[in-house]
């Protein structure tokens, strides 16, 4: 690099430029909190989704499946599931209850989790919250 | 060796090979139960070959960030590591809970393992990457806090050079992040907001800084260039990787429900993140032209100027490909992903630590570098698992295309999983390169035991 630039400049732009954008950052994660309330979908969190969450976490959902696009690309994305099951959550249950313990032979197989009902109900209501999230119409189309 | 203490890093180098070597096997199982469904089920399913696969991954880049601290920070500051006993139980108590945490995955139904561990006090599992048990969890916390304090005291007590500052600064951005592990809430949009406080502002993040620092330090060594010249390039990289990487996290709120404008500044600023990638590539070669000496580690040289390059293919490029929103709202969560996610983490990440244990390994085996045979089988393996990784990469990508036009594109979009099926080809093929990686990885290993015919090279 030229001469006219020295090390001095350069650290000067490190330190000023990561505090500036550290700073802008956190400026726009206030905002975004902010607004989240018109997006987000929060008045369709109920003790039920939390439970549901929790359900979906502690049984490594996303280790197949992606969320809003994240997570693994092994098995269909869930979070417009509700909406191609024609919006019931019953099938959204029927489906997770009635999965094979020794799997499909020769398909990807999703295991059979024996939730219990209480469970398997809150599942589908988590899923059903997540399906009103305001995503910027994402997915393209209902496949996901 | 200049300093006694800089041995403790070899346990670790040890250690982060040992579990490249298990990731990458879960790698093929994983690959494996892409075209064959069933492939081990229900014994490992999917989800927990996933973790397995993905937090080996991160623990053993974590044992080579130790390990390549432990090495070069005394050396930069001129004076012994100041706790080598701690180094060493922070050691085993990492390696432990590791093992630990991945027989759990494998023998425990998850659901099982989260009642164990008691997440229901404190929710943090079943989360992308970061699926450890919160005790787990705070086990990393305590191991990162030791680590830090015990690499700071060093500095502090000693020569404050660039590299070392950068990378401290690094490894306590790096711990920092983490504790948003720890954030949980019931709302899915701001669970996945924090959730890339840790992911993102990683690997686009403070982790740039680990690297950049790493890859620094063996340039002074390996050219001979003046440390003037190459602080400089360092300050100029982390500058462009924060100032596009901060707000670069916006690509990833583009679709989770966050305000529109995340569109604009996510795409625009993430667009510039290849930048400074693209400096880490010119900054090696630079170097390694304006060359003082010749080093014998020709190895070395190789991984480093590798490094530039694969990382800003992966990186650069590759992320590049899928970070401006219009291409990314057909893109995410695709094949695409994943061939962008295996480029980076390779490129950037699995061969900068490959490069300080070329470097260093040689110096803590008595010796400044390996002879001829040892260094020749080691850029085989080099080679095998870098252009293994390129092939990986493209036939995901072409996967990814497929699918994206198949599932997403077209007027008569399909189901996933019918989609799949006629992908499947492209998923044997990336198993096959799967498998050349793994001989590569192999030959990586057998070059440490690669005995010369005569005696070659000085002596450290
Ligand atoms: C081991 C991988 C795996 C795990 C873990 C997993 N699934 Fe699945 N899931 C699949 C696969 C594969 C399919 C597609 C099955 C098929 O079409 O035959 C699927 C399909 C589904 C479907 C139907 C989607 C559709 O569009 O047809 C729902 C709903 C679902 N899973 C919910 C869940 C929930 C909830 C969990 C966590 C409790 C879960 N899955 C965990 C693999 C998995
Ligand atoms: C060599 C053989 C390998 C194979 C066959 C393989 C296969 C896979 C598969 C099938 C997945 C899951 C994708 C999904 O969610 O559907 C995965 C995830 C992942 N692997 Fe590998 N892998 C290999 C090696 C590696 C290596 C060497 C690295 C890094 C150095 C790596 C890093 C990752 C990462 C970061 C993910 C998560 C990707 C994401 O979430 O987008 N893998 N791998
Ligand atoms: C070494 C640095 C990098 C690494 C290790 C890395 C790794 C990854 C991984 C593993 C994912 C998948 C995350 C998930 O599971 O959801 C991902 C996603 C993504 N990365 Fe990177 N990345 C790096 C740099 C970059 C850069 C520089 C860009 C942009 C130019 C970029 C753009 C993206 C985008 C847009 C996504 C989201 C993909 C989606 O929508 O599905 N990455 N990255
Ligand atoms: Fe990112």
């Amino acid at each position: 690099m030229a001469e006219f630039f020295n090390k001095t400049m350069a650290r000067n732009i490190y330190f000023g430029g990561s505090v500036f954008f550290v700073l802008l950052f956190l400026a726009l994660t206030f905002d975004t909190h902010r607004q989240l309330p018109q997006t987000d979908n929060r008045g369709e969190i109920t003790e039920q989704t939390s439970l549901g969450k929790r359900v979906w976490e502690e049984n490594n959902c996303i280790g197949c499946h992606t969320l809003l696009g994240e997570g693994a690309y092994f098995a269909p994305e869930l979070g417009n599931v509700y909406e191609r099951y024609g919006r019931s959550t019953e099938a959204i249950k029927a489906f997770i209850k009635s999965r094979p313990e020794g799997g499909i032979p020769g398909r990807r197989s999703m295991p059979q989790f024996n939730l219990s009902d209480e469970e398997l109900e809150a599942l589908a209501q988590f899923l059903k919250y997540v399906n009103g999230i305001d995503t910027g119409d994402w997915p393209p189309n209902i496949q996901g | 060796m200049t300093y006694e203490t800089q041995a403790v890093a070899k346990p670790y180098f040890i250690a982060a090979i040992g579990l490249f070597v298990a990731q990458v096997l879960f790698g093929l199982i994983l690959g494996m139960q892409y075209v064959v469904g069933d492939f081990l089920f229900p014994e490992i399913p999917f989800n927990v070959a996933r973790m397995v696969h993905t937090n080996l991954l991160i623990v053993w880049l974590l044992f080579g960030f130790m390990g390549a601290s432990y090495f070069l920070v005394p050396e930069e500051a001129e004076r012994e590591l100041h706790s080598p006993k701690l180094a060493m139980i922070l050691f085993w108590t990492f390696l432990i809970a590791g093992a630990l945490t991945i027989i759990g995955y494998l023998f425990v139904p998850y659901a099982g393992l989260a009642k164990m561990t008691g997440n229901e006090f404190l929710p943090t599992m079943g989360r992308e990457f970061l699926e450890q048990p919160s005790i787990t969890k705070i086990g990393i916390v305590i191991v990162a806090l030791g680590f830090v304090y015990n690499i700071t005291m060093t500095v502090l007590a000693g020569r404050k050079t660039v590299v070392n500052v950068v990378l401290i600064t690094g490894l306590v951005g790096l711990a920092v992040m983490f504790l948003f592990s720890f954030v949980n809430p019931d709302n899915l949009v701001l669970d996945k907001y924090y959730w890339w406080w840790v992911v993102h502002l990683w690997v686009e993040g403070v982790w740039e800084l680990i690297l950049g620092s790493i890859l620094a330090y063996v340039l002074i060594k390996t050219t001979g260039v003046d440390r003037e010249v190459v602080e400089k390039w360092l300050y100029v990289i982390i500058a462009m990787a924060l100032i596009t990487g901060i707000i670069g996290t916006g690509h990833h709120y583009f679709w989770i429900g966050t305000p529109g404008y995340w569109l604009w500044l996510g795409s625009i600023f993430s667009a510039l993140e290849p930048i400074p990638f693209f400096l880490m590539t010119i900054f090696a070669f630079n170097m390694v032209n304006q060359r003082r000496r010749d080093h014998p580690n020709k190895a070395a040289v190789l991984w480093a100027m590798g490094t530039g390059v694969m990382a800003f293919l992966g990186a650069g490029v590759w992320g590049f490909m899928h970070t401006l929103a219009p291409v990314n709202y057909f893109t995410h969560g695709t094949q695409i992903t994943a061939a962008h996610g295996h480029m980076a983490f390779y490129g950037a990440y699995a061969m900068i630590v490959m490069c300080i244990i070329s470097y260093a390994m040689p110096i803590m085996r008595g010796r400044v570098a390996n002879g001829r045979r040892a260094q020749v089988v080691e850029m085989w393996s080099f080679w095998l698992m870098t252009v293994a990784m390129v092939f990986i990469t493209l036939f995901l990508t072409a996967a990814g295309v497929l699918q994206v036009w198949l599932q997403r594109y077209s007027d008569s979009p399909q189901p996933f999983m019918v989609v799949q099926d006629q992908i499947a080809l492209f998923y044997w093929m990336r198993e096959g390169a799967g498998v050349v990686f793994m001989i590569g990885l192999m030959l990586y290993l057998i070059s440490f035991w690669v005995k010369e015919p005569e005696p070659v090279g000085a002596t450290a």
